[in-house]
């Protein structure tokens, strides 16, 4: 229990700081280093490597956004097992639907009731 | 600059370029990095800490358990935007705050906090994906690439 924690901080540290390098060494805007990592986590996840890593990592491999990628692959891959070809189109937002319909709903009723700050 | 677009300058312009990047505050890499390991560990750790919880009394296992975690992650950072909290931690964070799924709320809640003033569809509907966008699209394209390449090459399924 007290590893899955130390591991989570770690991996999901570690993470941060390729980003980090990514703005500060490669001058990416924080756009471009966001889709880096997705594209990163799909590829990972196509390989069959984030699974384990996320066995491994709990927390810190599935809070950054390389996880996104890996959902989305996820959810096209086990579509495509059990519908075929289309499946890739029919599952890639299986997985990722509690993501981004949160994000949607709670951005869209933030701004219909609060103002900017700041 | 690139160097395409630095051809089309004249001589002293590039002169001040060269200038200019001379000037130009280095990145403290090595702080900023600190930072983002303490932010990004930090926010990870709470994500762990949610996702023992669903295991705990939510009856999810370790793999299911991630999406609710996910969501609880983005309810949070979208308040913390609203506060205008989350903004001041991403400006000490850096790359700690951006990289973590909430960072992706956080741009979609901003953008359309930030655009309302330009009307409810054009500027919260319209804008809400201008910084989320590109992580869906490229996401989506990846995965679907990856799709594509297990079915040719993949003999189990």
């Amino acid at each position: 229990m007290f590893m899955d924690f130390f591991w989570a901080f770690v991996i999901g540290g570690l993470i941060c700081v390729f980003g980090q390098i990514c703005f500060d060494v490669f001058k990416l805007s924080p756009a471009h280093t966001m889709s880096l990592l997705v594209v990163l986590g799909a590829a990972a996840g196509g390989l069959g490597l984030y699974e384990p890593f996320i066995k491994f990592a709990g927390a810190g491999a599935t809070v950054p956004i390389t996880s996104f990628g890996n959902s989305l692959v996820q959810g096209a891959l086990s579509e495509l097992k059990l519908n075929g070809f289309v499946g890739v189109i029919t599952g890639i937002f299986e997985v990722t639907s509690a993501g981004i319909s949160s994000a949607i709903i709670f951005s869209f009723f933030a701004a219909f009731f609060f103002k900017p700050k700041g | 600059m690139p160097n395409n677009r630095m051809k089309n300058l004249t001589p002293v312009q590039q002169e001040y370029q060269e200038l200019a990047k001379q000037e130009e505050p280095k990145r403290p890499l090595f702080r900023n990095s600190i930072r983002a390991f303490l932010a990004g560990g930090v926010i990870c750790l709470i994500g762990q800490g949610i996702q023992e919880a669903f295991i705990r009394w939510g009856g999810f296992d370790q793999k299911s358990a991630g999406n609710p975690t996910v969501a609880v992650l983005i309810i949070i950072a979208t308040i913390l935007t609203i506060l205008g909290v989350y903004d001041k931690i991403a400006q000490w964070a850096g790359a700690g705050s951006t990289v973590p799924v909430t960072g992706f709320a956080n741009t979609m809640a901003s953008s359309a906090l930030e655009h309302k003033s330009e009307g409810m569809v054009l500027g919260v509907g319209a804008r809400m994906f201008e910084l989320a966008g590109p992580v869906i699209v490229f996401g989506t394209v990846s995965a679907f690439a990856v799709g594509i390449l297990h079915w040719l090459f993949n003999p189990t399924i």
